[in-house]
């Protein structure tokens, strides 16, 4: 699939769908921040799970800190036990893979999670460590240096950002 | 004419040292405030240190006595997992007659990261940041009478956190002005990030006239400088002072200018007070105003150290 053919509400259908079989009783919702955290407080409404999604963000724990310096995000927040508990991430878009990584040290600042799986919107490859979602939406294929991101209108509609690299 | 960089900056005006918040950009202050935001939390988890400064050594060099603001700076390096190194340098190498350029260049071979300084001498942290490595960062913990950015920052976030706004506050500095560095970087801090009244309140002695040049309303009478505050920042009144000519007797000061909660209620009924401690009851302050339901004197501390942790990471993380 190309970007230009995306269709976020779509995908986001089939997220939910694919989501279904991988959600317990007990599984808390954790997006990332910040596109996936808009996919969890979504996802936590209509697959009527009871409670708050948690949100989490990378930028205590990347590895680019040296290079780029303190990212800007809104903090981790995790409105719930993190120990013994199935945690599903969820993204918006997967890339390399650092990001997951990183949050994933995140999470276990919080505790020890029982499990942790990934489902996310769009895998675009190019991944540069061992991780592999449990659900994917749609794999895209897009130039290295573009970027892809999830936006929210204001009535909570999604669709992709992309802007090209140089 | 090329305008001189502030040396704080780099060419993409972020912060590589922090020295003083006199010429600090507002959107770089609001940053730091932001950063802090997210490192106060990780005080609830189970892990309470983050891995940003991992393998970074922060060298704190005290030429001043300062047990407090040192704890804070190496509890705030801990949680960033460096390694923290604190030298009592009153009481060792200055004191046999290193000069401090040779202090400095002599701790850099021992690979240090960071250097987090307090003098006596005003503008000591700034022949430092101009003579060290590159990927050396350095932070002001206080200079003479100059500078205390990280006060002044941390006092930035508390307001921030009590009132949200800076635009429609008016804010008392109550005290020894003149020779507060404290109120020197509150003064800076409070003007960028948009305070329409400061007011700079204490006897002509403490608090010149000439203040005013920096932004400020000068108030000699308590009760004018008080009333109708949003906050209201105390200053420690420090002993030394007594013993000059500076002023009477703690005494004829507490009367004047203690915060008393007589006094306390001619400003807003939900006015802040604040005080950069250590406390002097009965001095400054009444004990029933430094325990009362309006002072943040102790999450002014919590908050500390989490801006602490803000201002070493968003320096370590910017190159030269």
């Amino acid at each position: 699939m190309t970007v230009n053919q995306l269709d976020a509400e779509a995908l986001y259908a089939q997220l939910l769908a694919g989501v279904r079989p991988l959600v317990r009783p007990d599984t808390a919702l954790v997006g990332v921040w910040s596109g996936g955290a808009w996919l969890a407080e979504r996802l936590q409404r209509d697959l009527g799970l009871e409670g708050e999604h948690g949100v989490i963000s990378s930028a205590l724990h990347r590895d680019d800190f040296s290079q780029r310096g303190m990212s800007s995000a809104d903090p981790t927040r995790l409105p719930f036990t993190v120990d013994g508990r199935p945690i599903l991430l969820i993204d918006d878009v997967l890339y390399t893979g650092r990001t997951t990584r990183a949050v994933i040290n995140e999470l276990f600042d919080f505790g020890r999670p029982a499990s942790v799986t990934l489902a996310v919107l769009v895998d675009r490859g190019g991944r540069e460590l061992p991780i592999e979602p449990a659900f994917t939406a749609a794999r895209i294929e897009v130039a290295p240096d573009d970027r892809v991101r999830l936006a929210r209108d204001a009535a909570g509609r999604f669709s992709f950002d992309i802007q090209e690299g140089d | 004419m090329l305008q001189q960089r502030n040396p704080q900056l780099n060419s993409n005006g972020e912060l590589i040292h922090l020295l003083s918040i006199e010429g600090l950009p507002s959107a770089v202050i609001h940053q730091i405030l932001d950063t802090a935001g997210t490192f106060l939390s990780v005080n609830d988890r189970e892990v309470k240190k983050v891995p940003l400064l991992r393998g970074k050594s922060v060298f704190n060099l005290f030429f001043e006595n300062s047990t407090r603001t040192r704890t804070t700076f190496e509890i705030a390096a801990k949680r960033l997992s460096a390694d923290v190194v604190n030298l009592d340098i009153a009481r060792s190498s200055a004191a046999k007659g290193e000069s401090l350029l040779d202090t400095i260049a002599n701790l850099s071979a021992m690979h240090a990261d960071m250097f987090v300084v307090r003098h006596s001498e005003s503008g000591a942290p700034y022949l430092i940041a101009k003579h060290c490595a590159p990927h050396v960062h350095v932070v002001n913990a206080g200079d003479g009478r100059h500078a205390h950015p990280t006060q002044g920052l941390l006092d930035m976030y508390t307001i921030r956190h009590y009132k949200q706004d800076f635009t429609n506050l008016t804010v008392a500095v109550v005290g020894d002005i003149v020779h507060s560095r404290v109120a020197r970087s509150d003064i800076h801090a409070l003007t960028t990030l948009g305070v329409p009244e400061i007011r700079a309140v204490g006897p002509k002695t403490l608090v010149p006239g000439d203040l005013k040049e920096m932004g400020v309303r000068v108030c000699h009478d308590m009760a004018e400088g008080i009333r109708g505050a949003d906050v209201i920042i105390m200053l420690r009144l420090q002993n030394e002072r007594m013993s000059g000519a500076m002023l009477p007797s703690a005494g004829e000061f507490f009367k004047n200018y203690g915060l008393t909660p007589e006094k306390l209620a001619l400003a807003k009924p939900d006015c802040i007070v604040m005080h950069p401690g250590p406390i002097n009851r009965g001095v400054e302050i009444d004990s029933a105003v430094a325990d009362g339901r309006q002072s943040v004197i102790l999450p002014q501390v919590t908050f500390g150290i989490a801006v602490r942790m803000a201002v070493m990471s968003t320096i370590a993380g910017n190159n030269a």
